[in-house]
């Protein structure tokens, strides 16, 4: 993975490498992807003093019409992840082409904060949001795994998906995908712990649990197609977009191939 | 109507638009940006052969708009639903006056739906009950993402929404569409919650409820609502034409509708001109749930005459040969609709 970058703004390639991994934390609280492997991270460029330096990082996302609020919370989340870098003198980070640029550049710019960005539309906080999808993506996980498993196992049968147990899982990235999900919420992580359960970690009753799992489907067939549409709108939007995105295997089709294309010269500001 | 292997399909196309995007009457940057973001959507889904310039998409005319739907396009009826968005488009992107006189020239084959927004308060039902008086229509679109002045958007359960729905009640407006766009305020919340529709379905249980995109990219929590409410319905248009580039993607929001709202309560739609129709219905009459995907039963040939064409006529009271009718699937009217078409091999 590497950033589309401007050569003359190249100081220092270890600089610029710290702060993609820096927004290698920040996720896209709807997708729960790191912001660097959907492609969303247009720039990185760094100037000025080795100690007091300047990072300047350009965000883009697959529409105009991406909600702001999670636009918002990227960007700011981007900014909070490069400040803390102890080198880092100035952030700037810019959201491009986005129909609220300006507002959220601008609040951003201030420090403003969510509330003082958008003002009357902002009530309190975006934290039950974010606590809201990452509920959504754990369910996903949870589906993943039990359907894995009820497509190995022709003996294991949907209404009795409810006893499986994360030690009955096999090992693999799927697993290790619903246990980082699970420590999220702040459920159990032990072999011993039910797989499906509500967010709450509360295992459901036996008449439940074929309506549990199924909800939890259409949960992942949504997140899955939602993921996998944003990045192909990016690449449509941004001609070369794909090369700064990491595959995801859940979900993919042959057509969410890419040609990796090599990495361009751009202009920032068309 | 399309034939193929000696079935023949009647075809209602539930969601078409007459727009105009054009830079004249472009308000401001974010009519482009909409614009825009619809050819995206054109060029990322298409097939190659299907793709159409820039140009030709940004306004098309009610001649060419005939021609791709009912010569080439299989489609015996089709239902306007229009997005005014006034504070993008100088003129309104969707062009009333154009397409209710298409409709009004055509009415065999075009029926018009209108809009309203309820921030328009009392004004906007004067204008709705004069408007319904010289129009006639069955049903309206509502987009919920509607920018107003300082509002980027409203709920369905809103008081103000409530008296447009009475309204519609009392001129008998029975088809309520809803696209729940990226609704901005409050930006706490999710911007694509479809929960208003559960409120509102429940509070005006004569009137339909047609969600349009199935609620994507919400699919999760539209399928939750609508397996509830006996009155709520699913419109397919940019469900569509992932067909083409993500088929196992369609197969399971067709295999997940069919579970939880059931084969009678889903719209083909073309969102004409985003796409034309007819590689939609030529792909949909040819589409079938993948072998490896046994969590779904595979589509019948009496599902695919329902969602093309019947399910909408029915609503619409639009006039359907009787050799091309089909009795009703028998389901419940809420819960999920046909549980022992969708389980995984190994549970059945």
């Amino acid at each position: 993975m590497t950033a589309v970058l401007t050569e003359r703004t190249v100081r220092d390639p270890g600089a610029v490498q710290d702060v993609r991994q820096a927004l290698a934390t920040v996720l896209d609280p709807e997708l729960d992807e790191p912001i660097t492997d959907l492609g969303f991270v247009r720039s990185i460029d760094v100037t000025g003093a080795p100690d007091r330096a300047v990072v300047t990082v350009h965000v883009r996302l697959p529409t105009s019409f991406c909600s702001p609020n999670f636009a918002y919370l990227m960007a700011s989340d981007s900014k909070d992840v490069i400040s803390a870098l102890p080198w880092v003198g100035k952030v700037v980070v810019e959201l491009d082409d986005h129909h609220d640029s300006a507002l959220i550049n601008a609040g951003l710019a201030a420090d403003a904060g969510y509330r003082g960005t958008f003002g009357h539309e902002a009530e309190d906080s975006l934290e039950e949001l974010r606590m809201m999808f990452r509920r959504k993506a754990h369910t996903a996980a949870m589906e993943r795994c039990l359907t894995e498993l009820l497509r190995a196992d022709p003996a294991l049968t949907e209404a009795n998906v409810g006893t499986v147990r994360l030690g009955d899982l096999p090992a693999g990235r799927t697993k290790d995908a619903l246990v980082r999900r699970r420590t999220a919420l702040g459920l159990p992580a032990e072999p011993a712990a039910v797989v499906l359960v509500d967010h709450d970690g509360r295992p459901y009753p036996a008449e439940h649990v074929p309506m549990a799992l199924r909800r939890a489907r259409s949960t992942r067939i949504s997140i899955d197609g939602n993921a996998h549409f944003c990045r192909g709108l990016l690449r449509t939007r941004y001609e070369g977009s794909g090369a700064d995105q990491a595959d995801r295997p859940e979900g993919a089709e042959p057509a969410d191939q890419h040609r990796l294309l090599p990495i361009t010269v751009k202009e920032i500001h068309p | 109507m399309y034939s193929k292997d000696g079935e023949n399909y009647f075809i209602v196309d539930a969601h078409i638009a007459l727009w105009d995007a054009r830079p004249e009457n472009q308000r401001n940057v974010h009519g482009k940006q909409f614009i825009d973001c619809f050819y995206d959507y054109h060029r990322n889904l298409s097939p190659e052969e299907e793709l159409w310039t820039y140009e030709e998409y940004l306004y098309q005319g009610g001649e060419r708009l005939m021609k791709d739907l009912f010569e080439d396009g299989y489609v015996d009826h089709a239902v306007f639903q229009p997005a005014y968005l006034g504070e993008f488009y100088k003129n309104g992107f969707g062009q009333t006056k154009e397409a209710y006189e298409l409709a009004a020239a055509h009415p065999d084959k075009l029926t018009y739906n209108h809009s309203f927004d309820p921030r328009d308060g009392e004004r906007g039902l004067d204008r709705l009950r004069a408007d319904h008086e010289k129009m006639k229509f069955p049903g309206v679109k509502l987009y919920t993402a509607e920018w107003h002045g300082e509002s980027r958007g409203y709920k369905l359960s809103d008081p103000w929404a409530y008296r447009y729905f009475e309204e519609c009640r009392r001129l008998g407006i029975k088809n309520i569409h809803v696209h729940k766009g990226p609704t901005i305020r409050p930006l706490d919340r999710d911007a694509f919650d479809v929960s208003d529709v559960d409120h509102v379905a429940s509070d005006f249980t004569d009137l339909n409820f047609v969600v349009e995109h199935v609620g994507l990219p919400r699919l999760e929590d539209f399928c939750w609502i609508a397996t509830q409410e006996p009155n709520v319905y699913g419109g397919l248009a940019v469900a569509m034409p992932f067909m083409h580039t993500r088929p196992r993607y369609f197969a399971q929001i067709i295999g997940e509708l069919i579970y939880w709202i059931g084969e009678d309560r889903i719209f083909f739609s073309s969102d004409y001109a985003l796409w034309t129709p007819r590689w939609l219905v030529e792909r949909f009459v040819d589409f079938q749930i993948p072998e490896d995907m046994t969590e779904y039963a595979p589509i019948t040939i009496d599902q695919r005459k329902k969602i093309l064409g019947l399910n909408a006529a029915k609503m619409y009271n639009i006039p359907v040969p009787a050799e091309l009718q089909l009795p009703d699937a028998g389901e419940t009217a809420t819960g999920p609709r046909q549980p022992e078409r969708a389980d995984l091999a190994g549970a059945s």
